[in-house]
């Protein structure tokens, strides 16, 4: 092979990784990137059903149920509309009435939101940072719950 | 003492600045006397970041509340040891961390450099003064830990708990070493377009601190790993989490400069792509130390957030990152290309390898950055998460691992694939066995868990077979094997290790994720429970208290086959009263190389306790493959072709490292 041969064919082979990787990557980002909403963004999201979001929003005061076994429920609002949530599992440490939340899942058929995880921020000042954005935009932010 | 620290900072960033001029105009004007003044900065450079690094720990120590770091990150009560690690356990003490240990790979350049020639030695500790002077100027204009409180408040506001752990002591250590020590490479590099030249021996020097810096990142990224899975009480040990992502990245493309390294130092082929690969590996590094310490993400790792940090950051990014880029578009055609090779040669293997890992490092930045571009273009806001990664990462490292017992069996120049794949067949039969046992005789195994489990033992036996055909297995007497084998270079044991230790990992994640079970169920003190195969028995919540925490212990009997108890894990809810947390301790037993790992949720109304419990096969070998790839990088750098200072033990006694212009 002369060097000419050579560099092409590492180019050539270059490209193909390249061309299948941004394949996969759009792929990937058109099928599995979960989108963020509020309760109240939900009425203007077309969601296909069982399409896998991630709620955020403030844990109502007063709705969270403990039933039978591990199974946890409890309304996600903000301040506008609530969503109802079931999760199974272990809540995070910083999981509280009155404090922001991010859920992740999809809704099931009953039109109740069953999150598969509930995230946390490791911090007393717990506030997601998309939870935070999304209540400024909505006005309905107390600066006092601000770190 | 912390004025002391701040003023040896200050001296510090003042030398920085020293060393970034002088040794650069030195090696342009071929004046001697300023080219050797980068040494001693380098060196007392690093003095003085150890000083006030000394500083700062000292008053974290001693909890000096009148200083407001330490007010905001420590308490009286807390053990000596978290103390001391919370010196870096919040963003101005971990950045003194990082400058520190930039500064002393600057100071190893200037110790071991004695044999480097002067230029290029004036140079790269130019480059890494530069460095060094902007990330002083950053620390002392928005992130200066030696700030004072008047009047000094009386007690401090804890340290966070989740950083009470000694992962804390060993994690973000030997991160930085591994992240910073990349930026040795970017120096040899920058130093190399500066000067427009660039040979071999350029890369027998880089390889070495490549090396270092990839053993360190192993390490540091391993035990990451494990604290997030013990301390998070998740049961996971990788997220895909961008903060994670930014330590791995560097990884990837470390990883394809070690292998690209080789190909330049023995064929000197490569030279181009080794020189960008360097450049891309600490700009990674460098978008990682962005991405954690910019507040732009959300994550443990945020400690706080002020845009101005993040400016500062994006502009030093924004510097040297375009600017080595630019010089790279402006010198490297004056650089020759090197020999030829056969695409079936140790050399096409490793640009595969490169094709690889290079790709996969471009998938991994476009997950891990598309939801910010997204944010900033359009306020949707959207995360990408696991499914992303195992839809494009995954496929890309399959092929990867399939090919690499390959590698180091084909010769240089050109290789005999056929002939390799005869000396092959009897991994690829362990490897296949491997998979028709799980297959058959591991109830619930499908058929992606036995190919998974195959291609690991392909992995761990090609890496065997690599050392036996070296050593002459089967094709002379067993004495003479016996004696070749003692006499393999240590880089072979060091190729043959790492990739050992690859297919440990990839045999301890297909373990975990395709056997692993678990179980979330609410339990009375009294109650048993099974997982596969082995029994718990809840005792019940005891109340116990620790130096500044309160903690609810769930003790778990775990009972023998006959019902006796054949021992104990604890897993707690420990609340800590200063900053008003909970967190969780899991309760682990590791059974082989398995692990029990149970964790404790709240308490219901009735008494009962939500417990969530996995069983792990194999789970401790994901990070022991780490153990033994660090392994691997150590015994490479043993190797006496490799090592850097080898050739200054011919100098005479007593000459001076910095007097010695070739």
């Amino acid at each position: 092979m002369t060097r000419k041969q050579k560099r092409l064919s590492v180019i050539a082979a270059g490209l193909g990784f390249l061309g299948v990787a941004t394949g996969l990557t759009f792929y990937a980002l058109g099928q599995k990137a979960s989108y963020f909403y509020m309760p109240a963004d939900l009425a203007t999201a077309s969601l296909q059903p069982g399409q896998r979001i991630r709620l955020g929003g403030l844990v109502e005061k007063g709705t969270v149920e403990r039933g039978h076994g591990a199974t946890v429920a409890f309304s996600v609002t903000d301040n506008q509309k609530d969503v109802k949530v079931t999760y199974t599992g272990i809540l995070p440490d910083l999981f509280r009435e009155g404090q922001g939340v991010i859920t992740e899942g999809s809704f099931g058929p009953d039109g109740i939101f069953v999150a598969d995880s509930v995230l946390a921020k490791h911090d007393e000042t717990y506030m997601p940072k998309e939870v935070a954005d999304g209540l400024k935009a909505k006005g309905v932010w107390q600066e006092s719950k601000s770190d | 003492m912390v004025e002391t620290g701040h003023f040896a900072l200050v001296l510090a960033f003042a030398l920085a600045l020293v060393q970034t001029v002088v040794p650069v105009f030195g090696a342009r004007t071929g004046n001697h006397k300023m080219m050797a003044v980068g040494a001693p900065a380098a060196l007392t450079g690093f003095a003085l970041t150890a000083l006030s690094f000394v500083a700062l720990a000292t008053a974290y120590a001693g909890s000096d509340f009148s200083v407001e770091s330490v007010w905001e990150n420590s308490h009286s009560l807390q053990p000596l040891i978290y103390k001391i690690t919370g010196t870096w356990g919040n963003h101005e003490g971990s950045m003194l961390l990082w400058v520190l240990i930039l500064t002393f790979f600057g100071a190893l350049v200037a110790v071991f450099g004695g044999n480097l020639p002067a230029t290029l030695r004036a140079n790269v500790l130019a480059v890494q003064g530069a460095i060094g002077a902007t990330f002083f100027l950053f620390i002392l204009t928005t992130s200066n830990p030696f700030v004072r409180l008047n009047p000094a408040p009386i007690e401090g506001r804890d340290l966070n708990p989740i950083l009470q752990d000694l992962g804390l002591a060993i994690h973000p250590p030997l991160l930085y070493l591994g992240y910073v020590g990349f930026s040795i490479c970017f120096s040899f590099s920058v130093a190399a377009l500066i000067e427009g030249r660039i040979d071999a021996s350029w890369a027998r020097w880089v390889r070495p601190w490549t090396l270092v810096a990839w053993m360190f990142l192993t390490g540091g990224i391993a035990m990451g790993s494990y604290w997030a899975y013990y301390e998070l009480g998740w049961g996971g040990f990788w997220f895909w989490d961008p903060v994670e992502n930014a330590s791995f990245m560097p990884w990837l493309a470390g990883t394809a400069l070690l292998h690209s390294a080789i190909v330049m130092e023995k064929r000197s082929a490569l030279k181009i792509w080794t020189l960008l690969l360097a450049i891309l590996t600490f700009s990674l590094s460098l978008l990682g130390t962005f991405l954690v310490r910019s507040g732009v993400l959300t994550s443990v790792h945020a400690f706080a957030t002020d845009p101005t940090r993040g400016v500062f950051i994006l502009c030093i990014l924004t510097l040297f990152i375009g600017g080595s880029l630019a010089l790279f578009a402006l010198r490297a055609s004056r650089l020759t290309a090197g020999g030829l090779f056969h695409p079936i040669s140790r050399e096409g293997a490793l640009v595969l390898n490169n094709l690889f890992l290079t790709t996969a490092t471009a998938t991994v930045l476009v997950g891990t950055l598309y939801p910010l571009v997204v944010e900033a273009l359009s306020a949707d806001k959207i995360s990408v998460g696991a499914p992303f990664f195992n839809l494009t990462f995954g496929p890309l490292m399959v092929p990867l691992l399939v090919v690499v017992p390959f590698g180091p069996l084909l010769a240089w120049k050109r290789g005999d694939i056929f002939a390799i794949a005869q000396r092959l067949m009897a991994a690829f039969a362990a490897a296949l066995l491997a998979v028709l046992v799980t297959a058959l005789f591991i109830d619930g195994a499908s058929v992606f868990a036995a190919l998974g489990v195959g291609l690991a033992f392909w992995l761990i036996c090609g890496a065997l077979t690599d050392l036996a055909v070296k050593s002459g297995f089967g094709t002379v007497a067993p004495a003479t094997m016996l004696r070749r084998f003692a006499g393999l270079p240590r880089s072979v044991f060091g190729t043959a290790l790492a990739h050992l230790g690859l297919g440990l990992t990839t045999l301890g994640i297909v373990g975990t994720l395709c056997f692993g079970t678990e179980k979330i169920l609410s339990m009375h003190a009294g109650e048993t429970v099974e997982l596969s195969g082995h029994k718990l028995r809840f005792e019940g919540l005891y109340p116990a208290q620790g130096p500044n925490y309160s903690e609810d212990r769930g003790r778990f009997a775990l009972l023998g086959a006959d019902g006796s108890v054949a021992g104990e894990i604890t897993s707690a809810k420990r609340s800590y009263p200063v900053r008003q947390m909970t967190t969780t301790e899991s309760g682990i037993r590791t059974i082989g190389f398995s692990q029990l790992y149970l964790s404790l949720g709240d308490e219901g109304s009735d008494g009962s306790v939500v417990v969530r419990l996995w069983w792990k096969p194999l789970v401790t070998l994901i990070w022991g493959g780490g153990l033994v790839m660090m392994a691997g990088a150590a015994m490479s750098l043993l190797d006496r072709r490799l090592r850097v200072g080898a050739p200054a033990r011919r100098k005479p006694a007593g000459a001076l490292p910095s007097a010695s212009p070739q």
